[in-house]
């Protein structure tokens, strides 16, 4: 891009405006909606796309519940959150744990069956969630840990790629840098703990930000393994205010889709600013 | 203090066919508070050695004393050693204090204990004002200070060196070799220091150890080394230009090796008759490349001369006669000296 024409700059900057209103305007209509009442949206056609009034009511009864104008009962996704959150923490918190243990003993020392134990990891790679749900369901259910966090989040927690992306890091680390620790009588959780956690804090935000989101957006697991209300996530929250035999109200399920958004954006507003302060800082 | 003993060791990497000895039997005695530069060219096996006392590296056959402890199956920490390693090998994470303090910390060392021997150590190498700076924020010349200071700091009985000016520019290196022996006069440390630089060798070394292929050559003070090379091998590796070795000298005995080095070849008004090949200036001395007249075989002769000798022209014939007391005789068939 080095070209100085009016014209080029013209063309590239009108293509990416329109990039930015693709994605921008269903987000725009969704917090449009939230602040209007459920008969503004259903009775105006097309509907207004000027924010009403009643975001204060409509966001009230989406968190708490409560009885809606309409007249029909809501339930608030407020506890739903909080179910998301903690799943959405234990599943990247678990994930790094392991994979980087797992990566460790990989790269770092030297046992029988090394090598076929990392393949057999990397193989799992090719069993995603969705390929081994039948299975995964059967050992869940046995082990009673049905409509518990334990099996929203463990199933979730292995992971190929994390300890992949891990194996990948810890071998960029010079031999040298092992070699002085040994040296200076660092045992192996030690150099783990002092040389190798603080190096690989880049990955480690950037891991975090993506499990977190993937965490977040579980949606088949949850409805499959879930059978208490107090254990749904709030992307199920979403699905079940929408249909059903009760009139949908619209405005609400915007709201809630706009709350259910806020955390995994918020986690990488602020988790990207530490990851490229990672990036700045470390240096192997 | 502690001497280092190497008893017959032997380093062999890989097992079955791809076996590779790389270490071939090196016995050797370095003397307590002793400076010993390991030198030899690339891959002959001298960071193994190094690394195989540092305990780094396992010991294939053969015997490390430090001290007189066998250390073969002690760990690197146990080993009352400290290292500095080519590429220094500072944790990228930590500031130059900690960097220091890191091996006194988990030995367990009290806390002002730690900051008066870093402290100390930093007044030494002068880098005092960046302690609390990160690895990246310094110059390389610094950071090998650093990495000089982490050494000290531990009061090892045995400094182990792993070409730890190859990254310094020349000027720097110059200076830093002063400094390492300034320190080595001050803490009396016996030290293992490798390198494949004769300069550095010859300049820093109390003794030397010249490898060769995983074989040492000799063993000696840079004197011996460079007066009674023992092999064909020691007499070509010290010494810019190499020690000329010569099969058709006229003095030349069938089955031996004449070696003359340049400097000690004369020009003169008779002696050995040379057609002269090529000429070379270096400033306060000149290089004159000879070939044999008698048509014995062709051989290069090199001689060094003054800047202010006459200029001997290209293509013609002179006479050079060497030092008698400076002529080595090696076997023709072993290399080595006879
Ligand atoms: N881990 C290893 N596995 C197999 N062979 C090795 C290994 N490390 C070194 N070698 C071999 O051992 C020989 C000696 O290596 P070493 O590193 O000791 O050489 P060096 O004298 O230090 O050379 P340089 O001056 O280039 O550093 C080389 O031929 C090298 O290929
Ligand atoms: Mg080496």
């Amino acid at each position: 891009m080095v070209e100085h024409r009016p014209g080029l700059t013209f063309l590239t900057h009108a293509i990416l405006l329109a990039g930015v209103a693709i994605i921008a305007f269903p987000l725009y209509l969704t917090l449009v909606a939230s602040t209007q009442t459920a008969e503004q949206i259903t009775q105006a056609i097309p509907m207004s796309m000027l924010p009403g009034t009643n975001a204060l009511e409509t966001y009230k009864i989406a968190l708490f519940g409560g009885q809606s104008a309409a007249g029909s009962e809501i339930t608030g996704s407020a506890p739903m959150m909080l179910v998301s959150l903690i799943t959405a923490l234990i599943i990247p918190l678990g994930k790094i744990t392991m994979s980087m243990l797992s990566a460790f003993a990989i790269v770092y020392f030297r046992f029988p069956f090394r090598n076929l134990v990392f393949w057999m990891i990397f193989v799992t790679l090719m069993l995603p969630v969705e390929v081994r749900i039948g299975p995964t369901y059967e050992v869940v259910a046995s082990l009673g840990m049905l409509n518990t966090y334990a099996g929203l989040s463990i199933p979730l927690i292995a992971s190929a790629t994390a300890t992949f992306l891990f194996r990948q890091f810890f071998l960029t680390v010079p031999d040298e840098l092992v070699e002085a620790a040994r040296i200076d009588g660092a045992g192996p959780m030690r150099f783990f703990k002092d040389v190798l956690l603080p190096l690989s804090s880049t990955s480690i935000a950037a891991l975090f930000v993506i499990q977190f989101i993937y965490g977040w957006n579980q949606y088949l697991w949850p409805l499959l393994m879930t059978t208490s209300e107090d254990m749904y996530p709030v992307v199920m929250g979403i699905k079940r205010l929408i249909g059903g035999d009760s009139y949908t109200e619209w405005n609400v399920v915007m709201a809630t889709a706009i709350l259910a958004m806020l955390p995994p954006a918020l986690v990488v507003m602020l988790m990207q600013k530490w990851f490229v302060k990672g990036l700045v800082d470390t240096e192997k | 203090m502690a001497s280092i003993t190497l008893n017959k060791v032997f380093k062999r990497y890989g097992s079955g066919k791809t076996a590779n000895l790389v270490i071939h039997g090196v016995s050797a005695q370095i003397a307590d508070g002793e400076f010993v530069v390991v030198v030899g060219p690339s891959g002959c096996g001298k960071s193994t050695l190094l690394r195989m006392v540092a305990g780094l590296e396992e010991i294939t056959g053969g015997e490390i004393s430090i001290g007189n402890r066998v250390v073969n199956d002690l760990e690197p920490s146990e080993r009352d050693i400290a290292m500095v390693f080519q590429n220094y090998a500072l944790y990228p994470h930590m500031n130059v204090f900690d960097n220091m303090a890191y091996g006194l910390k988990i030995a367990k060392v009290p806390m002002d204990e730690i900051k008066a021997r870093v402290d100390k150590a930093a007044k030494i190498l002068e880098i005092g004002a960046f302690m609390q700076r990160k690895p990246r924020e310094l110059s390389g010349g610094q950071r090998q200070r650093v990495a000089m200071g982490r050494a000290i700091v531990r009061q090892p009985q045995v400094f182990l060196f792993d070409e730890p000016l190859s990254n310094l520019d020349a000027k720097l290196r110059a200076h830093t070799r002063l400094e390492i022996q300034k320190l080595h006069r001050e803490l009396g440390i016996t030290s293992l220091f490798v390198t494949h630089d004769q300069v550095e060798a010859m300049t820093l070394a109390q003794r030397m150890i010249v490898m060769n292929a995983g074989v040492m050559e000799q063993f000696g003070t840079p004197e011996e080394v460079y007066n009674r090379p023992a092999s064909t091998f020691v007499a070509t590796f010290i010494g810019s230009p190499p020690m000329n070795l010569l099969k058709n000298a006229p003095e030349a005995r069938p089955g031996t090796i004449l070696g003359v080095r340049p400097e000690h070849l004369a020009i003169t008004s008779e002696g050995w008759a040379l057609c002269v090949d090529a000429l070379e200036t270096l400033g306060a001395e000149r290089l004159v490349y000879g070939r044999w007249l008698h048509g014995a075989g062709d051989e290069l002769v090199i001689i060094r001369t003054d800047e202010g000798q006459p200029v001997p022209e290209l293509g013609s014939t002179i006479h050079v006669t060497p030092r008698a007391d400076r002529l080595h005789w090696f076997d023709a068939t072993t290399g080595k000296r006879q």
